[in-house]
């Protein structure tokens, strides 16, 4: 079963789409391997000790007990790594020239000072788990406390405890984009004005794999391998060569097995993989760390914790005219890989969503605080630029006494090529009709009775309209490889990864259809810098968009180079030859039809030959995946439950190369979009920095019982951004499931006269909301 | 997990001296606690004694006016007993509820009555039931087991063999669980047994598992939901965590308190 498309595919033979994924026998049979299925033979095990506290000096740090204690073989600490002159875990984003950086020094571990509960103090490397446990409990540190600050609001006040001393005010960068004083000016004229203080809620990542990673070092050759369960090898292996061990890239490979989720929340650089690296280069073994639970969550990076300021300024007809975004972005305590882009530069083009609005500006500043870094996952930006004009949108509806439908019909880009005020140019797309559809699905004009319905059950019914619109590249360069073995098997490697989107099925499909040989000759490489030199990783669902165009152009030179070398084998003139079905066919004048298969091509060769294809696809283009989602709620307004009765998704990711495996994206993004806006929040004790949310006794993450149905319609417009005309998936659910559901809560609530709820709608939450209306009304 | 020693007696009599043997020694007895404690490195017992083998120690029967139920008689088994469903179907209903199948087919009666998890769900039955928890040297009414937060009557070396329920007119349960962690934020369980009206709450109070007084009262007029409209309980004495502040935690008793009365009315 798939979703009906409304236009039909063109590149992919109608019995190649919606294959099952390859990958999945794997998978559910209990065949894929993960970082901690294979620890190499010989290795040690790491672990770390970590900060409880949020922020505390480290007066000293007493290794005594736990180096006697038995099967330990190091206990490393800050000192150890200062002493060996190594480097800081880096952050290479630039923010622009008028938007300078301040990133402060991040050892691996911690020295002088802790800065949030989580943070690494000292590493035990032992001859099994058990022993490396036993030893961290023996480890004495001295610490004295001192205040920590969590909030933002008061991390910017005078007087707050202050996080790094070369960031006054706790703040990191200041970041202003598009044109304040047009979008001040169309504001001062604008009839009504909406403003709204939103807060865009922290949230940690669960993947069902924790993070890992192990380090080998090779004295013979002067390189170290990392294992990791992670994605972004290329930018990982950069971070750690030259920011933290300052040796050329070749001395560092990263390798990646079957990754258990991420979302973007592995694509980072960890302290843990400076660490297990320094300690097998040290002890001379490989060392191999798997994260506890709690040390995802209190150590792994975090997203959002956006608090944010927006106005809407709209005529006297409701059409909108200016937005002013203001925003404080919590980066945590440190700055991890890509922290401060989501906030920015991520945002930046996504900003005003779906609609046409002629003035914006945002000015966005990055605070310090002592928790767990943020950084770009769960789509990073856009949910929280959707989010707040979504917010807005339905505000600026009940305000003005209007469908919040209509506004949106009357808002919504009508024209493309659209550049909007952010100068990002929407190529295509057909917002108005995916609106109609979206409505259409959910059967919008039932729902007075289905509203009824739910009343005289004592429950309040609501139903959410979300727009989004998605802005998808990343790095703006892709490569992948082709090449062919002598018995025809061949080898796709491509510089983005799947962790978990079924690329082995997808991306081989691409080059196999292309190649037109079967699906089974093609073994996809992906996360691993030996046999894939350069790449951009998956993030912002790009993989397909960049990486696709890339397999594109890698299918045409391997057909190029294979007729090139077909044609020097027999003689004939290159004209003559033809790529047809797999394989080279000569025609030459006069002569017999002669066929060469690719392998026999490869076969022929000399041995310092190859046959392999390179496609470099540079591409500056953004693709604009972008949709409408209808979700539909129901409160029990004695305890504040919310219950999700429906969700309806009308997207357009332009072509489709593998609708089953688009919609099980869209899946798992509204799933963790629900969560995000229903759930989970990864709060912190402010002033003692203390985690509250450190386990799933306490974080809420979505389970498959929270979710109804949903019901998926793809619109295939498609971009000529890359020569598959695919936008991207990835991350749309996550955009756009918040807003949609908080709309729905929102409705429900609005005759008991909430207008606003800050995500994650809990039941107090809920429940807090109709008291405090009631006892105002 | 720390390293334990492991000990699987045949007789209660040998789980007891086992017990009083090693200091510090737990019960294994379903496990569904204590092992992902130990796991954490929370809890490190140097001896596990495991009932799985003691015979007799699980079962499901009718004696007269009560029904008795041995300590390592499984949740699912309570859930899905006939005999529970004929004689307090409320109480088959709860242990239908309680955590997720794994947690069913693993967790006993008797863990879950001692190990007195302030958010469990059958300290709340045993308390509203007026059930009596028999030992191998005594028998506790409910009232007087449940002392404090993981807290029993239980001395060292007395081993539960089994509950007695006291077949009751009318009973439900009802459970606001905790949005993460799924146990009861807030549990109700009302029983109605001639003029004898209980109503004990688990997952709210400071100190566990207490009953509902004042609801107690104001069902003893009448046991309907009505009777509850007006009543408030006070948030003194109430948990407040992220996921539920005490005043909360109060309003959830009385609506559950409503569902509850609903629900057993309707049996």
């Amino acid at each position: 079963m798939h979703s009906p498309c409304v236009s039909p595919p063109a590149a992919i033979p109608a019995d190649h789409r919606s294959e099952r994924r390859r990958e999945d026998e794997r998978f559910l049979t209990g065949q894929g391997r993960y970082l901690d299925d294979d620890p190499p033979e010989g290795c040690l095990f790491a672990a770390v000790l970590r900060s409880p506290h949020g922020h505390a000096r480290i007066l000293s740090v007493d290794v005594a007990a736990a180096t006697e204690s038995p099967g330990v073989r190091a206990v490393l600490t800050g000192e150890h790594w200062a002493a060996d002159g190594l480097g800081a875990l880096p952050c290479f984003m630039s923010l622009g020239p008028d938007a300078p950086l301040v990133v402060p020094p991040r050892p691996p571990l911690g020295y002088e000072r802790v800065r949030h509960v989580g943070d690494p103090v000292a590493l035990v490397v032992a001859e099994s788990r058990q022993a490396a446990q036993d030893a961290l409990e023996l480890i004495v540190v001295d610490y004295e406390v001192e205040p920590a600050v969590t909030d933002m609001r008061r991390a910017v006040a005078e007087g707050a405890p202050q996080v790094w001393p070369e960031a006054p005010g706790n703040q990191a960068f200041r970041y202003r984009r598009g044109d304040p004083d047009s979008a001040a000016a169309a504001m001062a004229g604008a009839a009504h004005v909406v403003e709204l203080e939103l807060v865009n809620n922290r949230i940690a990542a669960a993947a069902l794999e924790p993070r890992g990673a192990t380090g080998s070092w090779d004295a013979s050759s002067g390189r170290w391998l990392l294992r990791i369960s992670g994605a972004s090898v290329h930018q990982i292996r950069r971070e750690l060569a030259e920011g933290v061990f300052r040796v050329p890239l070749a001395a560092i490979d990263v390798v990646c097995p079957d990754v258990g989720g991420g979302f973007g929340m592995k694509n980072v650089t960890y302290p843990e993989y400076a660490l297990v690296l320094w300690a097998a280069k040290r002890l001379g073994a490989p060392v191999h760390w798997t994260a506890e639970r709690i040390e995802d969550f209190t150590a792994g990076v975090h997203a959002r914790d956006n608090l944010t300021t927006a106005r809407l300024g709209l005529d006297a007809e409701g059409r909108f005219l200016a937005l002013q975004v203001e925003t404080l972005v919590n980066l945590g305590a440190y700055v991890s890989s890509l922290g401060p882009g989501p906030a920015t530069t991520a945002a930046t083009p996504a900003m005003g969503g779906l609609y046409d609005i002629p003035a914006v500006s945002m000015d966005v500043r990055g605070v310090f605080t002592n928790t767990a870094p943020v950084d770009a996952y769960r789509g990073a930006g856009k949910p929280e630029a959707n989010f707040l004009i979504e917010r807005l949108v339905d505000l600026a509806a009940a305000r003005l006494g209007l469908d919040a439908v209509e506004l949106r019909r009357r808002n919504l880009m009508r024209s493309f090529p659209h550049r909007n005020a952010m100068g990002a140019v929407i190529d295509c797309g057909a917002p108005l009709a995916n609106l109609d559809r979206a409505l259409l699905a959910a059967d919008h004009a039932g729902f007075p009775a289905r509203r009824s319905a739910s009343e005289a059950q004592g429950r309040l019914r609501g139903l959410g309209v979300g727009c989004f619109l998605e802005t998808s590249r990343g790095q703006p360069n892709e490569e992948a490889w082709l090449r062919v073995r002598s018995d025809g098997s061949m080898e796709l490697a491509i510089g983005t990864q799947s962790n978990g989107q079924g690329h082995e099925t997808s991306f081989v499909r691409l080059a196999a259809d292309r190649l037109g040989v079967p699906a089974e000759t093609l073994r996809l490489v992906q996360g691993d810098t030996r046999v894939v030199p350069r790449g951009g990783g998956h993030g912002g669902a790009r993989s397909l968009h960049m990486g696709g165009g890339a397999i594109v152009l890698a299918v045409e030179d391997l057909v190029a180079k294979a007729r090139e070398h077909a044609a020097r084998l027999t003689q004939a003139a290159p004209a003559d030859v033809s790529f047809e079905g797999g394989a080279c066919v000569i025609r030459s004048h006069g002569g017999p039809e002669r066929r060469m298969e690719l392998a026999e091509i490869a076969a022929a060769l000399a041995p310092e030959e190859a046959l392999e294809g390179h496609g470099h696809h540079l591409c500056d283009a953004y693709t604009f995946p972008n949709g409408c989602h209808v979700a539909e709620v129901e409160v029990d307004p004695e305890t504040g439950a919310v219950a999700l009765l429906s969700y309806v998704a009308v997207d357009d990711y332009g072509r489709l190369v593998n609708p089953l495996l688009t919609e099980g994206q869209l899946h798992g993004g509204v799933a963790q979009g629900v969560g995000q806006a229903l759930m989970e929040e990864a709060r912190y004790e402010d002033e003692t920095g203390q985690m509250l949310a450190a386990t799933f006794m306490d974080y809420q993450a979505p389970r498959a019982a929270d979710l109804p149905p949903f019901a998926v319609t793809f619109v295939e417009i498609p971009t000529n951004a890359n020569p598959i005309g695919a936008k991207g998936v990835g991350q749309a659910g996550a955009i756009a499931a918040p807003h949609t559901v908080i709309n729905a809560v929102l409705d429900a609530l609005r005759p008991l006269g909430v207008t606003h709820l800050d995500m994650p709608a809990t039941p107090e939450r809920v429940w807090s909301a109709i008291r405090r209306a009631k006892s105002h009304a | 997990m720390y390293a334990f020693s492991y000990h699987q007696p045949k007789t209660v009599r040998q789980a007891a001296s086992l017990l009083a043997k090693n200091e510090d020694g737990k019960i294994l007895a379903g496990g569904q606690t204590l092992l992902p404690t130990m796991k954490q490195r929370l809890a490190a017992p140097p001896a596990l004694i495991d009932l799985g083998k003691v015979e007799g120690l699980s079962g499901i029967e009718l004696k007269g006016r009560s029904l008795v139920i041995g300590a390592t008689t499984k949740h699912v088994q309570v859930a899905t007993s006939e005999i529970v469903k004929q004689a307090i179907p409320g109480l088959a209903e709860m242990a239908g509820m309680i955590g997720d199948p794994a947690v069913r087919n693993r967790g006993t009666i008797g863990g879950s009555v001692a190990n007195n998890d302030p958010a469990a769900d059958y300290p709340a039955a045993c308390l509203a039931l007026g059930a009596t928890i028999i030992t191998n040297t005594r028998k506790i009414p409910a009232e007087q087991f449940f002392t404090g937060l993981f807290e029993t009557a239980l001395e060292p070396g007395e081993v539960i063999v089994k509950i007695s329920f006291p077949i009751v007119s009318k009973a439900a349960y009802a459970k606001f669980r905790n949005p993460a962690s799924r146990y009861a934020m807030v549990g109700v369980f009302v029983a109605k047994r001639g003029s004898d009206i209980r109503v004990a709450v688990t997952g709210a109070g400071s100190n566990g598992v207490f009953r509902a007084t004042a609801l107690e009262e104001a069902l003893k007029k009448r046991f309907s939901p009505k009777s509850l409209e007006g009543v408030s309980v006070s948030a003194d004495g109430l948990n407040g965590d992220i996921h539920a502040s005490p005043e909360y935690r109060a309003h959830l008793i009385g609506v559950m308190a409503k569902r509850a009365v609903t629900a057993a009315i309707g049996k």
